[in-house]
């Protein structure tokens, strides 16, 4: 009965078959998983939102929210800017090489302008929010503490610039989002190009 | 190749046979594929109308899919339902897309079933031994109305909005229990949010499983039996040297995979051709109507359930009396289940059964399509009396099946199946 | 592929229900032609654009396009974010806002009875062609509140907000008395009574750009949904092609 078969041609043709069918349930998939990715309305909602900073005092910090997450003003003082050098030894990425803030924040202070410190506020660890323990020293943070932010969740430490301390869980400094200023004291968060 | 060389395939062949065998240890999978596929012996003369019963498998397959990623967007709610829908036609990426295969292949579905449906008709599909394929069909069929009728009212549109409350309002008819019935299924005095709530559970939950179960159900039955063919013979009777398979059967694996491959992509081409060139169909894929968000307090001028349920709503309207109207529209469904009864032919197949009954096929499939028609159509004097003729040929043909099937002149039946294709 | 029992029965099935339809056409026959074609193309993009621009300006201030998104409509539209801020944006929207309007929807039925009704879909409730249509069947009469009603839409509470480029015109109605002693009141024709600022082809293009406008904002997907469909379909041809090779690869021993 098999001799009348023309096997190369059959074969042929099941591989031409079956790759056209495969690519075409990938391409129709395709649209499936797309749809899953964040819709207009959820990149409405996660637009850029403006933060003034013009009420700032020196050494306090506003929050705002930004995709559901919470954001971080902070007006540091000379003297907490002074004391970001100093502990250099004691963080996991001090010179900020991990890509956690855009280009023009890559550096000693992770910010654009030296003051004023932009950063998301959630834990690189397990995306708590960790809490500001913005003063040196103090009773729970105990002696040595130069001022920055604790993590509750698991103990991860950051210092003012949001850097994180070696030997906690938390593995990358705090993000900084893609930011500018709108004038003297407005930030504009989550777009650095373009109008508003 | 030399001896002792072995490629990569022979290596890739040898380890799948390996995951195989474990496999089998512990599941019957190659069993199952072997019952149901590649030594299901199917009749080799399938022709034209067999294509859908695959076809239907396979909607319901697209219509699970694009049903569950549609749920992820759309709200429940008298409030948010509308406007959720067009959220997915606008800001879910690829949502209209989704939408439309939804929205076509509800009326895809039904377009298939009612093929499927006639080609039982046509062969007589439903006769002994296959009486159970049948009724487990009428079921799928029933599940599927409930189906569409739940999911019609999850746009929150006019129609979706007057629709339900005018077959919701059905149920009132019936004598005594009727109003309580109506609220009950509402859970409210009027088509609410309450029920809009109910009706997505099950669209999406309920109705779904049992036609899953159902599907299944119908599948067994039919490889039990063995499939019926345009000839309406046995092909069992007739078996081969090895005295086991069916000298008129081939395995469906390769045959009718590959064959039902072809008619899947016709179909998939024509989908297509509506999904991206005329979702609406005109209106009556999707009606105009509903583009206005559901207004209680305000009927549209015209209203008319969608295309599939047209030829009942045509029965409905054509018999003046509220009570009496709805029992016939509800006859006109039930008595399809009996048909492995009412037909006393001692042939099954059209092709060996005489001029009345190809009458009385002809003209109900024609009752049918015309009431199908009227049913979209105002309800005019000339439109209603149209209604009233069709309405009695389609209950002639079932009330004369006894008679006629039996009385008609019917040609000797052959040994073998006529051809294929 | 189909015997000739099957297609003898189907032939007759599609012959009667060509036949129904057509003896329903011949009843229904003689309907008003108040609705006429808007001939729009939704592919005309500086249509579209004009259109956009006379809806911010005409329309916007009382219906609004709520699910129509600003920057969706610059994309599609091919606007920069500049030209979509200066050209359709007034009122401090982002881009990202949908064409809602500034009217409290209590106040709008105050003033006219009813709410101005969200236009984001009526080209596809209603039909391009009766936007269309309706924006042109504006007549004087006094007995209605805006002094105006409508061909298309008896008593319509809208005034004609286009009545300085349109002009204002009249219907002229044939009347007659009927069997019953009523009167039959047949619409003839408009005749314009004052001149408007367009002429009455550059009314008809003014009208059919905002058509244009409802129309794509209707679906804005639909010109996408086309290019797409026609490589979808001849995806599918080659597809058809190797399967049907295929099965007629298996088939050809097959009795």
């Amino acid at each position: 009965m098999s001799d009348d078969v023309d096997a190369s041609r059959r074969h042929f043709l099941t591989v031409a078959t079956t790759v056209t069918g495969v690519a075409g349930a990938a391409l129709a998939a395709a649209p499936f998983l797309f749809s899953l990715k964040p819709s207009a309305r959820a990149e409405a909602l996660g637009a850029p939102v403006e933060l003034d900073v013009s009420k700032l005092d020196p050494g306090a910090m506003i929050k705002a929210e930004w995709r559901g997450k919470p954001v971080w003003a902070l007006r540091r003082t000379p003297a907490m800017l002074d004391q970001l050098v100093a502990h250099d030894a004691e963080l996991r990425d001090p010179a900020s090489e991990q890509e956690q803030q855009p280009p023009y924040a890559q550096n000693e202070y992770r910010s654009i302008r030296p003051e004023i410190l932009v950063v998301v506020g959630t834990c690189t660890h397990l995306g708590c929010s960790p809490l500001p323990r913005l003063q040196p020293n103090g009773e729970e943070m105990g002696a040595g503490w130069p001022g920055g932010f604790y993590c509750p969740c698991h103990g991860s430490k950051f210092d003012l610039a949001g850097r994180v301390y070696k030997g906690v869980p938390a593995p990358l400094n705090l993000l900084v989002p893609p930011y500018r200023f709108l004038g003297e004291s407005v930030i504009l968060v989550g777009s650095d190009t373009g109008s508003a | 190749m030399g001896i002792g060389e072995v490629s990569g395939w022979d290596w890739l062949g040898a380890r799948l046979h390996g995951v195989r065998e474990w496999i089998d240890a512990r599941f019957p999978m190659s069993k199952l594929f072997r019952e149901h596929a590649s030594e299901y012996y199917a009749p080799k003369n399938f022709n034209f109308w067999y294509y859908f019963g695959a076809l239907a498998l396979v909607v319901l397959i697209v219509q699970i899919v694009s049903g569950i990623f549609l749920t992820m967007n759309y709200k429940p709610s008298a409030e948010e339902a509308f406007a959720s829908v067009e959220y997915i036609m606008r800001d879910v990426e690829w949502g209209w897309l989704i939408r439309y295969i939804h929205s076509t292949g509800a009326s895809a579905f039904f377009v298939v079933i009612y093929l499927h449906m006639f080609r039982g008709l046509l062969y007589g599909s439903y006769r002994k031994p296959r009486e159970l394929i049948w009724i487990f069909g009428m079921l799928i069929y029933l599940s599927l109305m409930a189906e569409a009728f739940f999911g019609y009212l999850l746009p929150w549109g006019q129609m979706s909005y007057w629709g339900a409350t005018v077959i919701v309002s059905l149920f009132g008819a019936i004598p005594v229990i009727g109003e309580g019935l109506a609220e009950w299924i509402r859970g409210d005095f009027y088509i609410s949010d309450i029920t809009l709530n109910r009706f997505f559970a099950l669209h999406v939950v309920a109705l779904p499983l049992a036609l899953v179960f159902l599907v299944v159900a119908h599948i067994m039955a039919l490889h039990e039996v063995g499939s019926n063919n345009p000839d309406g013979i046995e092909i069992k009777d007739q078996k081969g040297d090895d005295g086991i398979h069916p000298i008129d059967g081939i395995p469906f694996h390769p045959y009718y995979t590959v064959k039902d491959l072809v008619g899947f992509i016709v179909f998939a081409i024509i989908f297509s051709a509506i999904v991206f060139f005329a979702p609406d169909m005109g209106g009556y894929f999707i009606e105009h109507a509903n583009f206005e968000p559901a207004d209680p307090l305000r009927t549209p001028e015209h209203i008319a359930p969608v295309w599939y349920f047209t030829p009942f709503y045509a029965i409905l309207r054509a018999v003046p009396d509220k009570t009496f109207g709805v029992i016939l529209m509800g006859l006109a469904v039930f008595l399809l289940f009996f048909l492995p009864w009412l037909d006393r032919s001692p042939v099954r197949s059209i092709r060996y059964k005489g001029w009345m009954t190809k009458l009385a096929l002809g003209s109900f499939a024609v009752s049918f399509v015309a009431l199908g028609y009227l049913g979209m159509q105002p309800a005019t004097t000339v439109y209603t009396n149209l209604s009233r003729l069709f309405t009695v040929i389609y209950f002639l043909f079932f009330a004369a099946m006894p008679f006629y099937s039996r009385w008609d002149n019917t040609r000797p039946l052959p040994d073998r199946v006529r051809g294929h294709d | 592929m189909i015997n000739a029992d099957s297609l003898r029965l189907t032939v007759i099935g599609a012959v009667m229900a060509l036949l129904v339809p057509a003896l329903a056409t011949a009843v229904t026959e003689g309907e008003s032609q108040a609705i006429q074609p808007a001939h729009n193309y939704v592919g005309n993009v500086e249509s579209l654009q004009r259109g956009a621009k006379y809806f911010v300006n005409y329309c916007l201030g009382c219906h609004s396009a709520k699910y129509v998104r600003y920057n969706r409509l610059a994309e599609d539209l091919g606007l920069s974010e500049e030209q979509l801020i200066e050209n359709l944006m007034f009122t401090g929207e982002r881009p990202y806002d949908a064409m809602t309007n500034a009217m409290p929807a209590e106040d709008a039925e105050r003033w006219f009875g009813v709410a101005p009704p969200d236009l984001s879909l009526t080209a596809r409730s209603e039909g391009v062609d009766y936007i269309y249509s309706y924006l042109k069947s504006f007549y004087l009469d006094d007995e209605r509140p805006t002094g105006v009603n409508n061909r298309v839409l008896e008593a319509s509470a809208m005034p004609h907000v286009l009545w300085e480029l349109q002009g204002w015109q009249e219907a002229i109605f044939h009347e007659e008395q009927a069997a019953d002693g009523g009167v039959n009141r047949e619409f003839v024709r408009f005749e314009p009574v004052t001149q408007g600022v367009l002429s009455a082809e550059e009314y008809d293009r003014f009208v059919r750009d905002i058509a244009n406008f409802l129309d794509y904002v209707s679906e804005p997907v639909q010109l996408e949904r086309r290019n797409l469909g026609v490589l979808v379909i001849l995806f599918l041809l080659v597809f058809l092609l190797f399967a049907w090779m295929l099965k007629k690869e298996y088939w050809k021993r097959v009795q």
